[in-house]
């Protein structure tokens, strides 16, 4: 059994916002509210969910680029949210990002290596000639080719600009990568070839990822374990098999069967589950489940309580009432 | 019954700051009242320009149709005047785009919009057009319609922007329907909820549905016959579950299997994802006399890099433009 | 790693300031326009030691007309060389112009990049400060500005430059709100990078483009300007410029015509020259005329 590298408790994270006029009370948009999770040494964590659900902004709270309201994450024994100045650097090095976008998470007036060097500038006390021998290696890992190094971000493809992000992420040798929708700007020959270089990468390096994503056939490629964010809550957390072969939430039930699928078994098998009308208001959150109003099979007791996330068996944690 | 569409050799030209680039290159297809046709391929293989062709939308001074025929209802619409064109564009084709955000004007409420295109190009009056448009939103399952039809855009989900989109394309009850992306800027299961839609639609209205997309699952839930279209030219062309069970053009191949699927039959393995290598190639690389696909290819030999590949006609219907065809 | 990748043919390694001048070159209006401000740059440069008259000597009787007499643009009220005193004049009007727009450039950047940057209470001050200048009647803040500290070349071009960094202001801020949203700034801040290295080498540089352009724009305005004070007599009488040629020969335009006209000539070229050539740096900076 690998050790446990990232163990997140209670995090939440909320943003102020203006309603009505001036004077009124502060309101709270609870991006996260209270998630728990943990991803193990050499693993994939997938953190799956749809627009709005709040798991691009855990991601970002875990790695300190939004400001967490309370939680612990634990990393190597020490809490990320309460590091300052000379720790926090630290921390950065071992916690390194891979944004969603390729065009525009490149500085465009920066040179590919300076691009990728900039992490060893910020973060490490290497000498210029080490820093130089890194990235000339990461560019070979990420499968970019040397005269490439002093090219302008805009003179690459959208696949290559990826690799450049992901050689960044790489270069201080991190303990964990975040990798916010690595994909899902990409087109989908192209994907493949990221998604091949992630798994080619985090085998060589023994890494630890943290996977945000919104496309459930990705999250199943590349995951060892999932969580399903709707609403700023984990409603279900599994292993891969587990949860996709036997999803016990009904919201994770019918996001799994509206994703349209090539495999004829699989969609004979399969009855879509529709869920009517919209998530509610993250403003003015109902009390119960959030995802009552939509769901299926919610009864009286739904829109009173909010269920708990609570393992049904092997590690398979569910927040509902009705399972 | 002869096809409702039908194009023939189409050939478009772009002119580009290297010279004249051919984005459609020999494209012909029919479509059948009440089918859906799916156009698949990666960004920049020409899949948006054929439905802007269609539409008479081309860009203006930059692109022309060069050769070939757009036939509808015996009509070749390349040669119909501008005049003409907008005719059909509101009453026999009509178009939903991928960014329900941008295609709608933010200015005016999505009743008013809808309305507007009512009284355009049916003549209502103020009152029928209103009501009619109130019916189109309840058509496309927008709860309270009545209510709704004064919002704005930016009043509603993007589930929803959409579902008024289709309303507004339906309103003067076109022949063709073509959907562009409509889904790729939407979750899954407002996707799945907008695939459903269209799926009742087509059936209660016989329209026939061209579905613009790069998502295999997509094709395989909506489509019955599909095009892979790739730098320009079609790549493949059938039956979709004829093709998806057996595609003959390794592009095809290579966009099936390169997408992670959810499958039945889940195992611990998980073998790395095939890849197609490479990009599709720029616009001053279309046109020439060889395969576009051999530099990406893993089944390229001296052949494809001499000469365009012919049609390869296959007893099931499928037809692939590969000199490999047989034996994949 | 993929065939297709390494069968791209190779690019050249542009800098973005190659990649604007060559746009900037396809523009054939710009490039006149920046043809003749060199020409008048050179002019203001070295003019004065090839036509070696004394502007301020009386070197004829009044009111020559041009080309008679000797002297190619004629002679003023005193009778000063008309041509000597526009090529000094053209030194003292670009200078101004330069400068002021250096210094309506430094408070500019400053407060919007501050206030973009750091949002909240900082933005709050910092724009109600810009909106506080932007609503001065300009002309007369400047003028009341150069009655009270006095009539001299640096007074006057702190005068000007006072009155018009709110536009930069803006514009700066604008940007930095823009460019702090997106996603390389946030990589930035996971490198490790310090808020002062994200102000300055981060976002910046990539701010740099409008506010260049707008600068090219604020060095014609500044000379209009300057004009429009010497015309109303606020200017160092040690010193010619184009406006003051105008402002004290204002008594004579119908019998001399020719001794405000040929000022406004240089005046009307010049920033006509500039706000063509900001147009050019317009077009050749932004980045959506740049995709191919």
């Amino acid at each position: 059994m690998p050790k446990t590298l990232l163990d997140v408790d209670g995090l939440t994270v909320r943003f102020e916002v203006k309603r009505g006029s001036g004077w009124g009370k502060k309101s709270y948009l609870y991006a996260v509210d209270d998630i728990s999770f943990e991803v193990k040494q050499g693993e994939t964590l997938s953190i799956v969910g749809e627009s709005g659900s709040g798991k691009t902004t855990a991601a970002l709270a875990v790695a300190r680029l939004v400001p967490a309201h309370s939680g612990t994450v634990m990393l190597d024994d020490g809490n990320v949210l309460e590091k300052q100045g000379e720790d926090l650097r630290q921390t950065r090095q071992k916690v390194q990002f891979i944004f969603q976008d390729p065009y525009s998470s490149l500085n465009p007036r920066k040179r590919a290596d300076s691009i990728v060097r900039e992490p060893l500038d910020n973060l490490s006390e290497k000498s210029e000639d080490e820093k130089t021998t890194i990235v000339a290696e990461l560019f070979e890992a990420v499968g970019l080719r040397p005269e490439q190094m002093k090219l302008f971000p805009h003179q690459f493809s959208g696949g290559q600009r990826q690799r450049i992000g992901i050689a960044r992420a790489l270069a201080t040798q991190p303990e964990l990568i975040i990798c916010d929708e690595p994909v899902s700007a990409l087109d989908v020959a192209v994907q493949a070839q990221i998604l091949n270089l992630l798994r080619k990468l985090q085998r060589e390096y023994n890494l630890t990822y943290l996977f945000i994503s919104h496309d459930l056939g990705v999250v199943q490629h590349m995951s060892d374990a999932i969580a399903v964010m709707y609403m700023g809550k984990i409603v279900e957390h599994a292993d891969r098999i587990s949860l996709f072969t036997s999803p016990r939430h009904p919201y994770t039930q019918a996001l799994l069967s509206a994703v349209p699928t090539v495999d004829r078994t699989q969609r004979a098998k399969q009855k879509r589950i529709l869920i009517p009308g919209d998530p509610p208001d993250p403003i003015n959150l109902p009390k119960g489940c959030r995802f009552a109003n939509r769901c299926p099979i919610a009864e009286a007791q739904c829109s009173q309580t909010e269920p708990e996330l609570k393992d049904v068996g092997q590690g398979h944690k569910v927040a509902c009432h009705l399972v | 019954m002869a096809p409702l569409l039908e194009v023939e050799n189409l050939r478009i030209e772009l002119t580009t700051r290297d010279g004249i680039a051919p984005v459609i290159d020999d494209l012909s297809f029919t479509l059948n009242a009440g089918e859906t046709l799916s156009f698949v391929g990666e960004s920049g293989c020409g899949k948006s320009m054929t439905a802007l062709a269609l539409m008479g939308l081309l860009p203006d001074k930059i692109g022309r149709v060069a050769s070939g025929k757009i036939i509808f209802n015996n009509e070749d619409l390349t040669q119909a005047s501008d005049a003409r064109l907008r005719e059909i564009r509101g009453n026999d084709i009509s178009m939903i785009f991928q960014e329900p955000m941008t295609s709608l004007n933010p200015v005016f409420t999505i009743g008013e919009q809808i309305a507007e295109v009512l009284r355009a190009h049916q003549g209502l009056s103020r009152a029928a057009a209103w009501a009619k448009a109130v019916e189109l939103l309840d058509a496309v399952r927008i709860p309270n319609p009545k209510g709704r039809a004064s919002d704005y855009p930016f009043q509603m989900s993007g589930g929803q922007r959409q579902r008024a989109m289709i309303a507004m394309a339906l309103a003067c009850e076109p022949k063709i329907l073509i959907a562009d992306e409509p889904t790729t800027a939407l979750d899954v299961t407002v996707q799945a909820q907008i695939f459903d839609l269209l799926t009742d639609l087509r059936r209660q209205t016989s329209a026939a549905i061209i579905l613009i997309t790069h998502d295999m699952g997509a094709v395989a839930e909506m489509a019955e016959r599909m095009i892979v279209m790739y730098a320009g030219r079609k790549a493949e062309f059938g039956p979709v579950d004829q093709i998806i069970t057996h595609p003959r053009h390794p592009y095809t191949k290579g966009l099936i299997s390169c997408v992670p699927h959810i499958v039945s039959d889940m195992t611990e393995e998980r073998p790395d994802l095939i890849e197609v290598p490479g990009i599709v190639p720029s616009l001053k690389d279309f046109g020439q006399d060889r395969c576009l696909f051999a530099s990406r290819c893993a089944y390229v030999t001296d052949k494809c890099q001499a000469s365009r590949p012919s049609k390869k006609l296959f007893s099931n219907g499928q037809i692939a433009d590969c000199w490999h065809a047989e034996d994949l | 790693m993929s065939k297709m990748e390494s069968e791209q043919e190779f690019e050249k390694a542009r800098s973005p300031f190659a990649e604007a001048w060559g746009m900037f070159r396809r523009n054939h209006t710009a490039v006149g326009a920046l043809g003749v401000l060199l020409l008048i740059l050179l002019g203001a440069i070295f003019g004065p030691f090839l036509y070696g008259v004394d502007p301020f000597e009386m070197v004829w009787a009044p009111f020559s007309p041009p080309g008679e007499e000797g002297f190619m643009l004629g002679t003023d009220y005193l009778g000063r060389d008309l041509l000597a005193m526009i090529i000094s004049g053209a030194r003292v009007s670009l200078l101004i112009g330069l400068s002021a727009a250096l210094v309506s450039i430094l408070i500019g950047v400053t407060v919007g990049a501050l206030a973009g940057f750091y949002r909240g209470w900082v933005e709050e001050v910092l724009m109600r400060v810009t909106e506080f200048f932007q609503v001065l009647p300009t002309l007369l803040f400047s003028m009341v500005l150069v009655a009270l500290f006095g009539a001299s070349l640096p007074m006057i071009t702190f005068a000007i430059g006072v009155v018009s960094w709110t536009a930069v202001a803006r514009i700066t801020r604008s940007e930095f709100l823009r460019i702090r949203e997106l996603e390389y700034v946030m990589a930035a801040r996971a490198s490790g990078g310090s808020n002062k290295t994200l102000m300055f080498t981060v976002i910046l540089p990539n701010a740099l483009p409008p506010i260049i352009v707008q600068s090219a724009l604020m060095v014609g305005s500044a000379i209009l300007f300057e004009a429009g004070l010497s015309f109303l007599g606020l200017t160092d009488p040690n010193v010619v410029s184009w406006g003051q040629i105008i402002g004290s020969n204002r008594q004579y335009i119908l019998d001399a015509g020719y001794t405000v006209t040929f000022p406004g000539i240089a005046i009307f070229v010049t920033v006509l020259a500039i706000s063509l050539v900001g147009d050019g740096l317009n077009d050749a900076l932004n980045p959506k005329l740049r995709q191919r």
